[in-house]
């Protein structure tokens, strides 16, 4: 969910961008994280951990946690929460260490 | 206790008032109880009536004779410490910053509220000023029974 | 090779008032941020901040930043910044390599500054692997900078200033804050910070730390537990408190990882935060050429880092070579500011720091 209105930040409405998300169309702004329109979209599980697959959210926001790796067009263990979110960008949830194309 | 609750004492609270004579008036009431660097409350006081000195890290003190109650300080102070008291009995005034959404409205009622954050009486709402300066802390004029002036700290709009 | 006079790693507080204090004097600088945007942790500072007015106190954190980057405009001629470029590793003779859009390059330069900033604490907890668990630092990323909420009701673990401010913030946001918790006896942070909080109805806990979380694939609500004076759980005061968020504020490390790869010496400060360089008074690190400044040398407010940065860029030219006048009292001017940010209680970790810095100069 979206902040609507904040007494000191002026948060303005910036341009919708479509995304896709386990092949389903998905809506983010323009100057959005991956990993924030995701978490805008209600998508808070955003990996599992490697071993024991346990859920993984969005945690430091600064691309040092590994919490958020997830594949983008093709490439595993983009690191989502410090990647912009582009046009048409193709995200899909990582099993284990993902895989090369 | 302030240290363990956030929450003042009383008597830590009527310290930083001038005697009631003065308070009518308005006056600043600067509630800094620590050694904390920080004096953007002396630099923006147009008539050096509050003072800190060369180490900023010295708490507040108010010269209630140069303080004329312009609230220039109120919207300065990065810990939201300072509000502007006076009181003409049965009412007080006082002058609060305060930086939520909605926008108390002249002419509205909100809840007047403590310093523990329980609601102890109404706040009518005289005036809302915003001014670039001020750089979006909203200062709000309420008026309050007089007996209120050394509990209330802040407002909380009433729902409908 | 490129070759530049002086590498600033890091774009935050620290790192831009260094650049800035450098290129005024005409030196060549290349500055390295990974992020995409310079400022650092002070974009998402919504509050406005304490200090003199040297340190742009009464201003915003947002605002800050955006006056210390505008400041460096009239100096583009001396200024290369790199964004979303990452330093990789720094070697003998200056040599520093760098990553940027896929690509690879080395640099070489006459001297070198760290302002690499600091990291967030974790807490050991059950389930503190939750999501719905958040860092600090997140919880501001996503309200601050994007707009989003963390969630709709969160518990605060850490009532230092950051723990402080951000439930704060979190109000303004329109989120419930359900309770501040705090493992000491006392509040950590300043108390004007913990009053504004409690005069909005938020409960701030002391003596009581989380025990677990709740939650299946996602927090539902966290259990905490009183301490005693000793830190030991107290059993049978266990209460749950029901939330969708929980934001972990426990304090930050400084991010030492590039010093210690190249070999500087390196000491495990707790005061500091973590593992920080046996710097100089004058900032300088075994590594000869190599200086810090900003929380990399130690956690402080961001104030400090603002100094530290300007101080530090006139080491840097004084290294150099250029030596002056002007530049002295400059430097008199912010340590003097320095001292006077250190000197109250809450600046006594940073001055035991300094002091445990000094002992370990004298025994390397």
């Amino acid at each position: 969910m979206r902040i609507k209105e904040h007494p000191i930040l002026e948060l303005i409405d910036k341009e919708k961008i479509h995304f896709f998300y386990n092949g389903e169309v998905m809506y983010g702004q323009v100057g959005d994280s991956i990993a924030a329109a995701l978490h805008a979209s209600g998508i808070k599980v955003l990996s599992k951990s490697i071993h024991l697959e346990r859920p993984r959210g969005f945690y430091c926001a600064i691309g040092n946690c590994s919490s958020c790796h997830m594949t983008v067009d093709g490439i595993p263990n983009v690191k989502t929460c410090i990647t912009e979110l582009l046009p048409g960008m193709r995200v899909e949830f990582q099993s284990g260490k993902g895989v090369l194309r | 206790m302030l240290h363990k609750t956030g929450i003042p004492t009383i008597e830590q609270v009527k310290d930083q008032f001038p005697e009631q004579s003065k308070l009518s008036k308005p006056k600043a009431i600067i509630e800094c109880y620590e050694d904390i660097p920080c004096n953007p409350c002396e630099t923006s006081c147009p008539f050096q009536a509050i003072i800190i000195g060369p180490d900023i890290n010295q708490q507040p003190k108010v010269d209630f004779d140069k303080c004329t109650g312009c609230t220039i300080c109120v919207t300065s102070c990065p810990g939201l410490a300072i509000i502007v008291a006076e009181v003409h009995h049965p009412h007080a005034i006082i002058k609060i910053p305060y930086e939520f959404l909605p926008r108390p409205q002249k002419g509205e009622v909100w809840h007047a509220v403590n310093r523990s954050g329980e609601i102890v009486g109404d706040a009518n709402i005289l005036q809302t000023l915003v001014s670039r300066r001020q750089d979006r802390t909203l200062l709000v004029s309420i008026q309050i029974d007089s007996s209120l002036v050394y509990e209330v700290i802040t407002i909380r709009r009433k729902h409908a | 090779m490129i070759h530049t006079d002086v590498i600033i790693v890091g774009g935050g507080p620290a790192g831009l008032c260094a650049a800035y204090s450098l290129v005024k004097q005409g030196v060549s600088v290349t500055l390295f941020e990974r992020n995409s945007k310079l400022g650092g942790q002070l974009v998402k500072q919504t509050h406005k901040f304490f200090g003199s007015e040297k340190q742009y106190a009464k201003t915003r954190g947002f605002d800050i930043a955006a006056k210390l980057i505008k400041d460096l405009e009239p100096y583009s001629a001396f200024l290369t910044i790199e964004k979303n470029a990452t330093v990789l590793g720094i070697y003998p003779d200056k040599v520093v390599t760098v990553m940027k859009n896929e690509a690879y390059f080395k640099y070489q330069c006459k001297a070198i500054i760290v302002s690499t900033g600091a990291m967030e604490k974790v807490l050991a907890f059950e389930q503190n692997d939750l999501p719905g668990i958040y860092g600090a630092g997140a919880v501001q990323t996503l309200m601050n900078v994007y707009g989003v909420y963390p969630g709709q009701s969160i518990v605060m673990v850490g009532s230092g200033n950051i723990g402080l401010i951000v439930s704060y913030q979190l109000l303004q946001a329109g989120v419930e804050v359900k309770a501040v918790i705090e493992a000491a006896s006392s509040i950590g942070g300043y108390k004007v910070h913990a009053s504004k909080l409690r005069r909005l109805g938020v409960p701030i806990l002391t003596n009581t730390t989380i025990k677990k979380a709740h939650g299946v694939d996602f927090l539902t609500g966290v259990e905490t537990i009183q301490l005693d004076e000793s830190w030991k759980t107290i059993p049978g005061t266990e209460k749950t408190i029901q939330c969708d968020a929980c934001c972990i504020s426990v304090g930050l490390a400084p991010m030492h990882q590039l010093l210690s790869m190249a070999g500087v010496h390196m000491k495990y400060i707790p005061e500091f935060g973590g593992i920080v360089p046996i710097a100089s008074d004058t900032h300088e690190t075994s590594y000869d050429g190599l200086f810090v400044a900003g929380d990399v040398y130690g956690i402080e407010e961001a104030s400090s880092a603002i100094v530290e940065g300007y101080l530090s860029g006139l080491y840097v030219s004084n290294k150099l070579g250029m030596k002056s006048e002007e530049i002295n009292s400059q430097i008199a001017d912010f340590h003097q500011q320095l001292e006077y940010l250190r000197s109250g209680p809450f600046g006594k970790k940073t001055r035991q720091g300094l002091e445990k810095i000094k002992e370990a100069r004298n025994v390397t």
